[in-house]
C-alpha cells in the first residue's frame, strides 16, 4: 500500500475498481494547517485526467497494472494487435486505447503494454520514434535557422512542426512524449 | 536551483526589510535554534537535536523566546533567521526556511497588516522598479501582475468561504479537515489576485497564539496575508494571557496525543514570562523565501534560496 510520501509522477493507483496514474502533484500546507497532496490524475481506462486532494499520510492502493514488452504486428480495422516474442500470445486493443500513441507504432515496433486485471489497456512507445516526411511544403534554399517552423505529416499520419530546411522523404528523430520534432536522421 | 540573480534579488530585499525596521528603532535580535519546545502547533513537526546534555529541538518558530524578550523591556523587536520544520517538501515548502519575525508593543493585528502592506510595498519599489510584482498564475489561468499599493483590500475567513467556495463557516463539519480542505481547493487560488488580500478573523478555535479579537467573541486577532494565492506571512494580536496560554498548550498536547503525534514539552520558561507580564503586542511572521518568489517572479521556492535541501 502506498501513501501520499510515495506520489510522484507516473505512480499508477486505483481507486474504486479503476486505475489512474499520477501526472501532476503539488505538496499545499497552510503555514498552520494540515497538510494534503493535490494532484491530477489520468484515468488510464479513458484518459479523462481529474484533480483529487489527498490529506497527508492517506493510504493509496497500488493499481493491479503490469506492463509487458511486446511487437507491434499489423493494424487490423480499428484494432491494432501485439505479440509477446517469447510465447508468441496475442492481445488486440482498440484504436480508443492507442490513441495518439498510434502515430509511433511502424511494424516490428517494440512497445509496453499496460495490462490491468490482465486486460490489455495501453500502450508506451519508445522515447523516440524514426519515422519519415511524406507531405511538407518545399523549404527555402538556404535557410538553416530552426526559428520558424513549418507542418509536415510524417508517414504514420502524425503533423509535426519541423524547421525550414526539412524536405519530404526525409527520416525525423520524434519525441513520442511530447510528439515533437527533435533532428534529422541521416540515412 | 537559483541564479546568481536571484540571490541578489534576496540580498536587495533582505536589506529594505532590515532598513524598514532599522528606520523605526527596532532591535534586530537572534534568539537560539535550539529550544527545550519547538512549538506545539498539531499540524508541525519538529526536528530533534541529539547529543547534547538534554534533548532539544530545531525550533518551529522563534515566538517563545521573543515573546520573553518583550518581557524584558524591548518592545520592538525583530528577528531575520531559519524556521525549521520537519516533512515539508514542495514548490512552496522548505524543511528550513527563512523566517522575519516582528513584534511590536501596544499594537494588534491591525499595526501589522499595516506593517506588511509597508515592507511589500518598499521591497517591491527596490526590487521592481515599482509597486507592481510580476504577473504570475496556474498554466493556462489568467496571469494579472500584482498591484502591491497599501491599503491592500481585507476579508474575513467567514466572507471569503462565502465568497469563493459558497461555504458557511458556520455549516461546516467541527473537524479542522474538512475547514483546511475548502481553504486550499476553493479559497487560497482565489485570494491575491491582482491585489493581495489580507485575510482576517479566524475562527476562534483556531487562534493559536492569537488573542480572541477585540470586536468579535467569535473570532481570533489573526490575519493572515495572500499573493497570488500563495500565503504570505501570519500575525496576530498576541495572546498575553499567561493562564489561558497554559491551558492552549495543553489542549494542543492532548490532540498531538490522539493523532499520534510527536509530544514536544511545554515551554514553561515562556509561560512564567507571561506570568511576569508581557505588554499587549502585536507580531507577524512572514517567509522571506516565499517574498523573494514574488518579487522577483520565480516559480519554486527552490529557485530563490542559495542551497534547496536536495542540493546539501
Amino acid at each position: 500500500v502506498y501513501d501520499t510520501s510515495d506520489i510522484k509522477k507516473g505512480l499508477k493507483i486505483q481507486m474504486d475498481g479503476v486505475p489512474f496514474s499520477v501526472v501532476e502533484f503539488q505538496f499545499v500546507k497552510p503555514g498552520k494547517g494540515s497538510a494534503f497532496t493535490r494532484t491530477k490524475l489520468k484515468n488510464l481506462m479513458t484518459g479523462a485526467v481529474l484533480e483529487k486532494t489527498f490529506r497527508s499520510g492517506e493510504k493509496l492502493e497500488p493499481a493491479a497494472v503490469e506492463e509487458r514488452q511486446m511487437q507491434y504486428l499489423y493494424r487490423e480495422g480499428d484494432m491494432f494487435v501485439f505479440m509477446d516474442t517469447g510465447t508468441y500470445d496475442q492481445v488486440q486493443l482498440t484504436e480508443e486505447l492507442i490513441d495518439d500513441n498510434q502515430y509511433y507504432l511502424l511494424d516490428g515496433t517494440m512497445v509496453d503494454v499496460l495490462f490491468f486485471n490482465d486486460r490489455p489497456i495501453g500502450v508506451t512507445p519508445p522515447n523516440f520514434a524514426e519515422l519519415e516526411v511524406v507531405e511538407t511544403e518545399p523549404g527555402f534554399k538556404g535557410d538553416t535557422s530552426s526559428n520558424t517552423t513549418k507542418p509536415a505529416k510524417m508517414s504514420t499520419g502524425l503533423e509535426v512542426q519541423v524547421p525550414l530546411f526539412i524536405e519530404q522523404g526525409e527520416v525525423l528523430k520524434i519525441d513520442t512524449r511530447t510528439g515533437s520534432y527533435v533532428e534529422r536522421v541521416k540515412k | 536551483v537559483s541564479s546568481t540573480e536571484a540571490l541578489r534579488t534576496r540580498h536587495a530585499v533582505v536589506r529594505e526589510l532590515r532598513a524598514h525596521f532599522d528606520e523605526q528603532g527596532f532591535v534586530e535580535v537572534d534568539t537560539p535554534a535550539m529550544v527545550v519546545s519547538p512549538g506545539l502547533e498539531v499540524h508541525l513537526d519538529a526536528f530533534e537535536v541529539h547529543g547534547g546534555p538534554q534533548p532539544r529541538y530545531l525550533h518551529t518558530s522563534p515566538e517563545y523566546h521573543m515573546k520573553r524578550l518583550l518581557g524584558r523591556g524591548l518592545p520592538r523587536i525583530y528577528q531575520l533567521g531559519k524556521a525549521f520544520r520537519r516533512g515539508e517538501v514542495g514548490h512552496l515548502h522548505q524543511p528550513e526556511f527563512t523566517m522575519l519575525e516582528w513584534y511590536r508593543a501596544g499594537a494588534g493585528s491591525d499595526e501589522m497588516m499595516r506593517d506588511t502592506e509597508q515592507l511589500v510595498f518598499r521591497a517591491a519599489k527596490a526590487v521592481c522598479g515599482g509597486p507592481v510584482l510580476p504577473a504570475r498564475g496556474e498554466p493556462g489561468a489568467p496571469r494579472t501582475p500584482i498591484d502591491v499599493t497599501p491599503p491592500w483590500p481585507r476579508l474575513t475567513v467567514r466572507e471569503a468561504f462565502a465568497r469563493y467556495a459558497n461555504v458557511d463557516l458556520d455549516a461546516l463539519p467541527p473537524d479542522e479537515d474538512a475547514f483546511f480542505r475548502v481553504l486550499i481547493e476553493r479559497v487560497e487560488p482565489q485570494l491575491g489576485r491582482g491585489r493581495p488580500t489580507l485575510l482576517t478573523h479566524y475562527p476562534a478555535q483556531m487562534a493559536s497564539l492569537a488573542r480572541i479579537h477585540p470586536d468579535d467573541p467569535r473570532s481570533a486577532d489573526r490575519f493572515e496575508a495572500y499573493v497570488a494565492g500563495i500565503e504570505l506571512c501570519n500575525g496576530f494580536g498576541e495572546l498575553v494571557d499567561a493562564s489561558e496560554q497554559r491551558s492552549r498548550l495543553e489542549a494542543d498536547v492532548r490532540t498531538r496525543a490522539q493523532l499520534g503525534k510527536p509530544a514536544y514539552p511545554i515551554d514553561e520558561r515562556f509561560l512564567q514570562a507571561l506570568e511576569k507580564g508581557i505588554p499587549e503586542s502585536g507580531g507577524n511572521a512572514l517567509g522571506v523565501d516565499r517574498l523573494v518568489m514574488l518579487l522577483s517572479g520565480a516559480k519554486r521556492i527552490q529557485d530563490v534560496v542559495a542551497f534547496d535541501a536536495s542540493q546539501v
